[in-house]
């Protein structure tokens, strides 16, 4: 009964989703106030009964109702609550529901806090939101109804995936999702301005929040997905280059491009048709990551159903949203003409430069994705391209982009002295170059990169800190001066500053990770120990353990210095080998001791007989720099999406109009 | 109306072109060509310089069912895959080669020391060459081979559960096929 509401619920939103598409467009078209006026309601009712077919399925995993063929498929009665209410989006249809659920939020929010929007600019965004919303709705009841009742009602579930009954994997995908459909929102003022044919600073300063949204949501994506991939797969590596992977990460590189692009239409109001297009590709890229990976034309571990049916209607309704849209820009975006030009040492450029690389980088990823589609679809060649393309590729191209970011925030609007900036910048480039000089002596023998790159790293780490005291004026007025200066900052230079900074914090920790990791195994009995680096491991015990759903086996290891006379704390490490019941899979836990220098990753493998266990241990220099980077660049983000003057629903339209003529 | 502006369309376009190709060759479940056809003519040199390489000879062996697996160590599935390739290379009248593919002989010869080695015989395909000839489309990457005939191609990582209920079924059927 249940689940047949959450079918006609479904039904429903789709309907009103038809009426929030159609009246407000052409009530904006005509200049009819009653017509536009249907937007909101329709949004908000369309969001409520989205909102009810979703929990309609979420009771359905709660109890579990095998009868419904979703569930019958992914859960199972004896799966913790934790991984039932997840099951609810990890899956094909559930994650669609999940989707569409929060496509509706978001234009219901539009319509809420949208108020002072321009009428009809805000009509026409609700209608193109609404507009995705039944290509995902008819997807959805055509082709994937999560609904679907079985005939045969199974006794037990086939139970969910062991390797993604964890919390990381809890969060990602929804997190991911959080992404993809805020970039809708900014995907649909971009068709709302080109139809309007106008694009102003007061358009951009409501972009800005919600790609900083979703883009605060992308990255903790990809981060959760990444920081799962490190402990569960348990091998110590936290990113492969996956087509999955990849298909989230491009999003997030043209994202954070439009971050920055928009911050030129807002301050200069030029770089217009670019952000748009930015805008465009952006949400076509979460549409890709979203479907084509699911359709099985990109092969990938993460795959999950191969259906020509739905394969097909996903080829159409991308064909429609991304060929349609970039039509619409091909036709009418010289309506929106820039504004000044360029000088080439200023600030502008600066974030110009930087779109330049980050569009390369996403160009880069891209072709290597689909470079074994193309390949064989074009030229009948079956070839791919690895991690060590993408590894090699990036690390060359990252550079320019980080020299972009040393100098581009102390670049000034319109005309910049890069010689000042030299000068000021002197003493931090000496101490990154005395860095990388360090790193290449004390690493001698080894690749020249990781020197290169700690370096660098290191450059940008200071020359983020360096442009807040700049502009605090740290040690050039009384210090109690600075100190109020600072907290006068506004949260959005904040946004800045943590960013930069915790890109750089993660990048050291890339690099120490990728270029030092040591590995060593060994067959150990009981009492037996071996080392790696400057650690001593002694395997004292393993015992079984019985978890709610498996069955493990747990190694108990004594680490300990391995110089005995050495003063060091020894501490213990609990690694898993799991079984689970539903499954035949075993999942490896590896335990995980984590310091600022690095990780200690041991992991328990299979038992060898005679009472002797596989042990494996991977120690991962500033493997933890790459998580607090990425949390600090978070934060920035956060801090800024709370800047007044981007707050969702209040852009103070008067002050920031002001700004503009202020501006010549 | 310049001509550029319509540029990201064209390039939508084409990639869109090939997905519909794409969408028709289901690349996960169409095998390659190569099925029924015999193993491409190749020589690959030792992962150690005492070892002796892997080439088309060893693949004709008339007596054992015979696996080649394309693998690398910076392949995050094929570690995944790790625990199956052991079953495989336990089972009798089946021998089980891999080939490097891509990768530092260090790293491979690393990444077979911490999961253990499973292969009979291994080859370094350094230059990916040999895969392109194999029609390998990514690592990792399977075939099982019956008197240097290329039978069946599996795409991807083999799960454990695809162990039972996949590659075993097909090496029995192939082991009757002599016997009958």
């Amino acid at each position: 009964m249940i689940a047949e509401l959450g079918h006609y619920f479904l039904v429903l939103a789709l309907g009103l989703a038809v009426i929030q598409a159609i009246f407000p467009m052409i009530g904006a078209a005509q200049g009819s106030a009653r017509m536009m006026m249907l937007g909101q309601p329709a949004a908000y009712g369309q969001f409520f009964f989205s909102l009810l077919a979703f929990l309609a399925l979420t009771y359905s995993y709660l109890i579990s109702d095998f009868s419904v063929a979703v569930i019958a498929r992914n859960s199972h009665s004896l799966k913790p609550l934790l991984y039932k209410i997840s099951g609810v989006w990890g899956n094909h249809e559930g994650s669609l529901l999940f989707w569409v659920m929060f496509l509706a939020l978001f234009g219901a929010m539009v319509a809420y806090f949208g108020r002072g929007l321009p009428k009809s600019l805000r009509a026409r965004v609700l209608s193109v939101q609404a507009m995705v919303g039944i290509g995902f709705y008819l997807f959805m009841l055509l082709t994937s109804n999560p609904f679907d009742r079985l005939a045969d009602v199974p006794f037990e579930g086939n139970g969910l995936n062991p390797l993604l009954q964890d919390p990381g994997l809890v969060f990602h995908p929804p997190f991911l999702y959080l992404g993809y459909v805020g970039l809708s929102v900014v995907f649909s003022f971009a068709i709302a301005a080109l139809i309007e044919g106008r694009v102003d600073p007061a358009w951009a300063r409501w972009v800005r929040p919600w790609t900083l949204l979703a883009w605060v949501f992308l990255t903790i994506g990809i981060v959760l997905g990444s920081w799962w991939a490190y402990y569960e797969l348990g091998w110590g590596g936290w990113w492969a280059w996956d087509p999955v992977e990849n298909a989230s990460f491009m999003p997030w590189l043209v994202a954070t491009a439009l971050l920055h692009s928009a911050i030129v239409v807002e301050k200069r109001d030029t770089l217009k048709s670019w952000t748009i297009l930015l805008a465009i590709i952006a949400f076509s890229f979460s549409l890709l990551g979203t479907f084509i990976v699911r359709s099985g034309i990109i092969t990938s571990v993460h795959a999950f159903a191969t259906d020509p049916e739905r394969g097909l209607y996903i080829l159409v309704f991308l064909a429609l949203v991304i060929g349609g849209s970039l039509l619409l820009f091909a036709i009418r975006s010289d309506k929106l003409q820039a504004g000044g030009l360029f000088a080439p040492i200023s600030r502008e450029s600066g974030l110009m430069i930087n779109n330049l690389f980050l569009s390369v980088a996403t160009a880069v990823v891209l072709y290597g994705t689909m470079h074994p589609l193309l390949s064989d679809a074009f030229f009948g060649v079956k070839s791919s391209v690895g991690a060590p393309f993408f590894n090699l590729v990036f690390s060359l191209l990252m550079i320019p982009l980080v020299v972009t970011m040393v100098y581009g925030p102390h670049l000034k609007w319109k005309r910049a002295d890069i010689k000042g900036i030299n000068q000021r910048l002197m003493a931090v480039t000496g101490i990154a170059l005395l860095a990388g000089l360090m790193t290449f002596y004390a690493t001698y023998g080894g690749a020249i990169m990781p020197a290169v790159w700690i370096g660098i790293g290191v450059w940008l780490l200071l020359s983020s800190l360096q442009e807040l005291s700049n502009r605090i004026k740290l040690f050039q007025v009384p210090f109690k001066d600075s100190m109020s200066r600072l907290r006068r900052q506004p949260r959005s230079s904040w946004g800045m500053t943590l960013g930069h900074f915790g890109f750089a914090v993660g990048l050291l920790g890339i690099v120490g990770t990728s270029a030092w990791t040591i590995e060593a195994q060994k067959v150990m009995g009981l009492g037996e120990d071996m080392t790696i680096g400057d650690y001593r491991l002694t395997l004292k015990d393993v015992i079984p353990v019985a978890g709610p759903n498996y069955t493990a086996v747990r190694g108990i290891i004594s680490v300990s210095p391995k110089n005995a006379e050495e003063n060091g704390k020894s501490f213990m490490a609990y690694p898993e080998t799991r079984t689970y019941v539903s499954s035949p899979i075993t999942t490896t836990e590896g335990d995980v001791k984590t310091t600022m220098a690095g990780d200690l990753f041991v992991v328990i493998g299979e038992s060898q007989g005679q009472g002797r266990w596989g042990i494996r241990a991977y120690y991962k220099p500033m493997q933890v720099w790459f998580w607090i980077g990425t949390t600090i660049v978070v934060l920035g983000g956060l801090i800024s999406l709370s800047d007044r003057r981007y707050r969702i629903g209040t852009p103070q339209r008067q002050k920031a109009s002001r700004k503009v003529k202020h501006a010549p | 109306m310049p001509l550029k502006r319509f540029l990201p369309l064209f390039v939508f376009a084409g990639i869109l072109i090939a997905f519909m190709i794409g969408l028709s060759l289901k690349p996960s479940e169409i095998p390659s060509a190569l099925i029924d056809k015999p193993v491409p003519d190749f020589s690959l040199p030792p992962l150690q310089g005492d070892g002796i390489g892997l080439s088309t000879e060893d693949l004709l062996d008339p007596e054992n069912i015979v696996i080649v697996n394309f693998f690398a160590s910076w392949c995050g599935p094929c570690r995944v895959e790790h625990p199956a390739l052991e079953l495989l290379s336990k089972l009798d009248g089946v021998k089980l080669h891999g080939i490097a593919y891509k990768d530092r002989p260090k790293n491979s010869l690393s990444f077979l020391k911490s999961l253990g080695n499973p292969y009979d015989k291994i080859g370094t395909d350094l230059k990916g060459r040999v895969a392109i000839d194999w029609g390998v489309t990514g690592t990792p990457e399977t075939f099982i081979i019956k008197n240097g005939i290329i039978r069946y191609q599996h795409i991807g990582p083999i799960h454990q559960i695809q162990v039972e209920d996949r590659i075993l079924p097909i090496i029995r059927n192939l082991q009757q096929e002599g016997t009958s």
